[in-house]
C-alpha cells in the first residue's frame, strides 16, 4: 500500500503529463502481481469492490472521535476520505516498511463477509497505515481517486513503459478483467497477447487532421467523399453475442449510461463508428449541452432517457460479423455499412449521409449554407483510405466552418497549469447587457459568455499576464477579477443556449482570435448580438 | 487579596490590556507601553512608545521596521523578572521563533500566561517551550482542529532532499514564511547534511542575516539576485509563499514548487497553490500539542485567540475546562 500511496501522492501533485506517465511506468514495472493490476483497475475502470464505505466510515469514526469535532473537521477539509485519513489515530509503534497491507489483501477483505466483518477489516487496515496510506486505501476502495489521471492516460503510461503501442492494449482492454494478470504476463514477455475471445472490444479510432490552406492544392475532389460531422461525441459500438459496448474515442466504455443504445444493437454483430447525439422527435438534433447531461454518469434514470433521448448516427463499419473490414477502402466499407444497416436496421440509429459534390468549390458553397443547420463540421475522407488507428496524414480531413467572431471583454483570469502555472493564462470574458430589473436608466454590466486558453503567442501571454496583474480588482485562490478594460476578438464555432451560464448562452470552441489592445471596452459586443447567433435546432441535411 | 483575572487583563480596541500595569500585550495599534511576545507582523507592530520584549524580538523589530520603530526598547531576558506598577512580569520561551516568549503576569495572587504563538516540536533556531503553571492561559488556535497533526520536521526535510535527488536538474523553490520558518528550514537542511549554497529571495535576506548575527549558523546562504539561474539549477531557493508561481519564479524555468507550512497537511491547500512538494513543517502547535500544553498548565480558564477557536473551546469544555474565545482584532490567519 505504501508504494501505491506514494504513486497517488505523486500523481496528485504533479501537473506534467510526462512526469505522470513516468511515475506510473515506474510503479507498474516495480510492483508485482496482483497489486499492480489492482492499482491499474483503481485508475481505470474501478475495483470490483462494492461496499457501503460512507456508512462503514461513519461507524468507525464514532469509535475514535467526538462527532462534533468530526463534523467540524469534515466541513473544513471538504472530503470524507481525507478527513478520515487525517483523523484516524496513529498507532504507537512505527511499523517497518513493507509491513502494510497489500492491495490484494484489501480487495479480498472488502469482497467477502458481512458488512460488520468488512468494517472490522477496514479498521485493521487503517490502523496499519500512515495518513497518506490511509488516504490511498480509502480512495482505492471508494473508486475514482481523482489524481488527474484519465483511464486513457493510465493505459498509455502502461503501454509506454513496456514499449508497446497503446492501441495494442486498447484493442483487448475491454475483454480483460482486473487484476489483469494475463495482460502483465504479455507485457513482461512471458506470454502471448491475451485473446479477447468472443467479447466485444474497442478498436483504436481513426482520426482526421484539420484541413489547412496549403492542403487544398494537393487534393483532388475526385479522390474524396464528404460527410457531415455532427455535433455530438464520436463513439464506437462493438456488438457480439448479445453483448454491446459503446466506447468513447479514448476507449472508455460509456455503455452503462446508455442502456437504450445497448438494447438497440443487441442483435448485431459488428464494430461501427458513429456520432452519439441527443435526438428529439422529428429527427431534430439537440444542442451539445443536452448530450452533456447524459455523459460522465455511471447510471441513468428513465427520466433522463426520456428527456435526453440518445441516438447514434453511423459513419463507418469496421467489422461485420467476424470479418475485419478495416483494410478495405473507405468507399467499400461505406457500401457495406449501407447494406448492413438496410438489412439489420438497429433502432435509434441512422447513417450520416454522404454529401455529393463535383468540386471543392461546390462543396464549399454547400458548406457555407450549412451554417444554419448546426453541423459541427465537414469530413473529407479519401475514398481509398483504410481504417487506421490515430491521425494518419493525408487520409481524413476535418473541415470546420469559418469561425464567427465577437468582441468580448476580459473579466477573470486564472492561473494555468504545468509550464503555465506562473501565468494567468485561462481567460473568462463577457459581453455587455443592460442590468436586469434596473429600470429604463439602468447601466450596463458584463455577463460571462465563455472561457478560452488558446489563440495567443507566448509573447502575448506574457503581455496578457502583466495586464492581468496590474489590473486586478480582486483575487480569490488562483483566479483574479480584472477591471473591464481589455477586449478580445473571440472566435467560436457556434453559440447555444445554456441554462448553466448566467448569460443563458454558451460558445462552442471559443479561442482568442486577436487581442484588441486598441479597442475601448465600452465598444465591445452586447448580449443581444450573441443571442441572434444562437444555432437553431438542426435538421438533418439530406 | 485576589482579583478575577478578567478584571485586570482584558481585550480592548488596541489589544489585550493589563489595566493595573498600564501596558498592552501585542497591541495591533500604537500604544504607550507594549510587551511583545515575538516578532511576527500580527504581534509586533511599529509606532509604540515603550516596548518590552526579549533581546531577540527587539532586534527583529529593528530589522523589520527600523531602529526607531518604537520610542524606547527594553529587553528582558527569559527567566528574569520585573515589576510594572505592581504587576510581576517575567518571560518563558515559547518555542515559536527566535526570541519568542510567553509573558507571565502575576497580580493579586493570580497568574496569567499569554503565550503568543507557540509550538512543542523541537526547533534548532530557538529555545524550547516551557510549561508554566498558571490560572489563566491565553493560547493561540491556528491549527486547532484534530486533522492537524504536524509531521516530524526532519522527515519533511528528508522528503525535500529525496526530491532533489530524483529531480537533480530542477531548482527547488521552497515557499516559507520569511521570519522563523525560512531560517528553521535552512538549519534543518544543514543538520541533514546539505552543504551546498542555499539561495534566498530578496525579502528574506535581512532577517536571515540577523539570525546569523545572533549566532544561528546557517552555512553558505546567498541572495538570488546576482546569481545566474543556471548556477542555481538543481539547488534550493527559499522564497515567500506569495512568490511561488509568481513572475519572480520564472527565472528558474520549470522549478519544483515546495511549500513548508502546517497548512500543507490539507491536500486542497497544496492543490490551490499548485504546490508539487508539500512539506508539513509548522511553527505552531498542532492539535495534540495544544491540548497537551493547555492541560499541563493546569489553568482553570483558557482564553483562545486567533484561529479556529470553536473546536478548541468545544473540546476543552468537554474536558471540563472553562474556555472562551477572546475576540482580538487584527489577527489574520497566520501566514505560516
Ligand atoms: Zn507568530
Ligand atoms: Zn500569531
Amino acid at each position: 500500500m505504501e508504494t501505491f500511496a506514494t504513486l497517488l501522492d505523486g500523481l496528485a501533485t504533479t501537473q506534467s503529463r510526462n512526469r505522470k506517465v513516468a511515475l506510473l511506468g515506474r510503479y507498474f514495472r516495480a510492483t508485482s502481481d496482483p497489486d499492480r493490476g489492482w492499482a491499474l483497475a483503481a485508475l481505470t475502470d474501478g475495483l470490483p469492490v462494492r461496499v457501503p464505505l460512507r456508512r462503514m466510515l461513519a461507524d468507525l469514526m464514532l469509535r475514535v472521535i467526538d462527532p462534533v469535532l468530526y463534523k467540524m473537521s469534515r466541513d473544513y477539509v471538504g472530503d470524507t476520505a481525507e478527513t478520515v485519513a487525517l483523523l484516524w489515530p496513529d498507532t504507537a509503534a512505527p511499523r517497518a516498511t513493507g509491513d502494510t497491507p497489500t492491495l490484494d489483501a484489501v480487495v479480498m477483505a472488502m469482497s467477502i463477509g458481512t458488512i460488520a466483518e468488512r468494517t472490522e477489516a477496514l479498521r485493521t487496515f487503517l490502523d496499519a497505515l500512515n495518513p497518506s496510506g490511509r488516504w490511498a486505501l480509502l480512495k482505492l476502495i471508494g473508486g475514482a481517486p481523482r489524481v488527474g489521471v484519465s483511464a486513457r492516460l493510465a493505459r498509455t503510461a502502461l503501454a509506454e513503459s513496456y514499449g508497446r503501442d497503446v492501441g495494442e492494449i486498447e484493442e483487448i482492454w475491454h475483454a480483460l478483467d482486473a487484476p489483469y494478470e494475463a495482460l502483465f504476463r504479455w507485457l513482461d514477455g512471458v506470454a502471448d497477447r491475451p485473446d479477447p475471445g468472443l467479447r466485444p472490444t474497442f478498436r483504436p479510432v481513426m482520426l482526421a487532421h484539420p484541413i489547412e490552406d496549403d492542403d487544398w492544392p494537393k487534393l483532388s475532389a475526385a479522390d474524396f467523399a464528404a460527410e457531415w460531422k455532427w455535433d455530438g461525441i464520436r463513439v464506437q459500438i462493438a456488438a457480439r453475442g448479445g453483448e454491446v459496448r459503446m466506447f468513447s474515442r479514448q476507449g472508455d466504455d460509456i455503455s452503462a449510461a446508455f442502456p437504450e443504445i445497448r438494447s438497440a444493437f443487441m442483435a448485431a454483430n459488428c464494430v461501427a463508428d458513429g456520432e452519439l447525439l441527443v435526438m428529439r422527435a422529428g429527427n431534430t438534433i439537440a444542442p451539445f449541452n443536452d448530450l452533456q447531461q447524459r455523459l460522465n454518469r455511471k447510471t441513468v434514470t428513465a427520466k433522463m432517457m426520456r428527456d435526453y433521448p440518445a441516438h447514434v448516427r453511423l459513419y463507418d463499419l469496421l467489422f461485420e460479423g467476424g470479418e475485419d473490414l478495416r483494410a478495405s477502402p473507405f468507399i467499400v466499407r461505406r457500401q457495406r455499412l449501407e447494406a448492413w444497416h438496410a438489412h439489420n436496421h438497429p433502432p435509434l440509429s441512422d447513417l450520416s449521409d454522404l454529401v455529393a459534390f463535383e468540386t471543392f468549390n461546390a462543396l464549399s458553397a454547400l458548406w457555407s449554407q450549412a451554417r444554419d443547420d448546426g453541423i459541427e463540421g465537414l469530413m473529407l475522407k479519401r475514398r481509398d483510405s483504410a481504417y487506421q488507428a490515430g491521425r494518419v496524414r493525408g487520409q481524413w480531413f476535418k473541415w470546420k466552418r469559418a469561425a464567427l467572431t465577437l468582441d468580448c471583454v476580459l473579466m477573470y483570469a486564472q492561473r494555468g497549469s504545468g509550464k503555465r502555472s506562473s501565468f494567468y493564462s485561462d481567460y473568462t470574458f463577457g459581453v455587455w447587457r443592460t442590468k436586469p430589473d434596473g429600470g429604463p436608466n439602468a447601466g450596463d454590466e458584463l455577463v460571462p459568455v465563455g472561457k478560452a486558453y488558446s489563440g495567443f503567442t507566448d509573447d502575448e501571454l506574457r503581455q496578457l499576464d502583466k495586464w492581468v496583474r496590474t489590473n486586478t480588482t480582486e483575487s480569490f485562490g488562483p483566479v483574479r477579477a480584472v477591471t473591464p478594460g481589455l477586449v478580445f476578438e473571440v472566435a467560436f464555432d457556434a453559440v447555444q443556449r445554456s441554462a448553466r451560464h448566467k448569460s443563458g448562452v454558451a460558445m462552442r470552441f471559443p479561442r482568442i482570435h486577436r487581442i484588441r489592445w486598441d479597442k475601448p471596452a465600452t465598444e465591445a459586443d452586447r448580449l443581444e448580438t450573441i443571442l441572434a447567433l444562437i444555432t437553431p435546432i438542426s435538421q438533418p441535411v439530406a | 487579596m485576589t482579583h478575577a483575572v478578567d478584571r485586570w487583563l482584558y481585550p480592548t480596541d488596541q489589544g489585550l490590556y493589563c489595566a493595573p500595569g498600564g501596558f498592552y500585550i501585542d497591541p495591533h495599534r500604537p500604544v504607550d507601553r507594549a510587551i511583545i511576545t515575538h516578532g511576527h507582523g500580527d504581534h509586533a507592530r511599529s509606532g509604540h512608545g515603550a516596548v518590552l520584549a526579549t533581546a531577540g524580538t527587539v532586534e527583529i523589530m529593528k530589522v523589520r521596521y527600523g531602529a526607531d520603530c518604537a520610542g524606547s526598547f527594553q529587553s528582558l531576558a527569559v527567566g528574569d523578572a520585573l515589576t510594572l506598577n505592581g504587576v510581576g512580569v517575567s518571560l518563558a520561551p515559547a518555542g515559536h521563533i527566535l526570541g519568542s516568549a510567553q509573558i507571565i503576569l502575576d497580580y493579586g495572587g493570580k497568574r496569567a500566561v499569554v503565550s503568543g504563538d507557540y509550538k512543542r516540536a523541537s526547533d534548532p533556531t530557538c529555545a524550547p517551550f516551557e510549561v508554566v503553571a498558571c490560572d489563566v492561559f491565553v493560547t493561540e488556535a491556528t491549527f486547532a482542529l484534530p486533522v492537524f497533526r504536524h509531521e516530524i520536521a526532519a522527515g519533511e526535510i528528508a522528503k525535500l532532499l529525496a526530491s532533489l535527488a530524483t529531480e537533480p536538474t530542477r531548482t527547488h523553490l521552497v515557499g516559507a514564511y520569511g521570519l522563523g520558518k525560512c531560517q528553521r528550514v535552512i538549519k534543518l537542511l544543514r543538520q541533514a547534511g546539505y552543504d551546498r549554497p542555499i539561495y534566498l529571495h530578496g525579502a528574506m535576506v535581512a532577517l536571515t542575516g540577523l539570525y546569523q548575527r545572533l549566532g544561528v549558523d546557517l552555512g553558505d546562504v546567498r541572495p538570488v539576485a546576482g546569481n545566474d539561474a543556471k548556477d542555481m539549477a538543481g539547488g534550493i531557493v527559499l522564497c515567500p509563499p506569495s512568490a511561488l508561481g509568481d513572475r519572480w519564479s520564472r527565472r528558474f524555468g520549470d522549478p519544483v514548487n515546495a511549500f513548508a507550512s502546517g497548512w500543507m497537511r490539507i491536500r486542497g491547500r497544496a492543490r490551490q497553490r499548485g504546490v508539487e512538494l508539500p512539506l508539513v513543517i509548522s511553527d505552531h502547535a498542532d492539535w495534540p500539542e495544544l491540548i497537551e500544553t493547555i492541560v499541563a498548565t493546569g489553568a482553570e480558564e483558557i482564553w483562545v485567540t486567533h484561529g479556529r477557536e470553536d473546536a478548541l473551546v468545544y473540546h476543552l469544555a468537554s474536558l471540563g475546562r472553562k474556555a472562551r474565545a477572546l475576540a482580538l482584532v487584527g489577527r489574520d490567519e497566520e501566514a505560516e
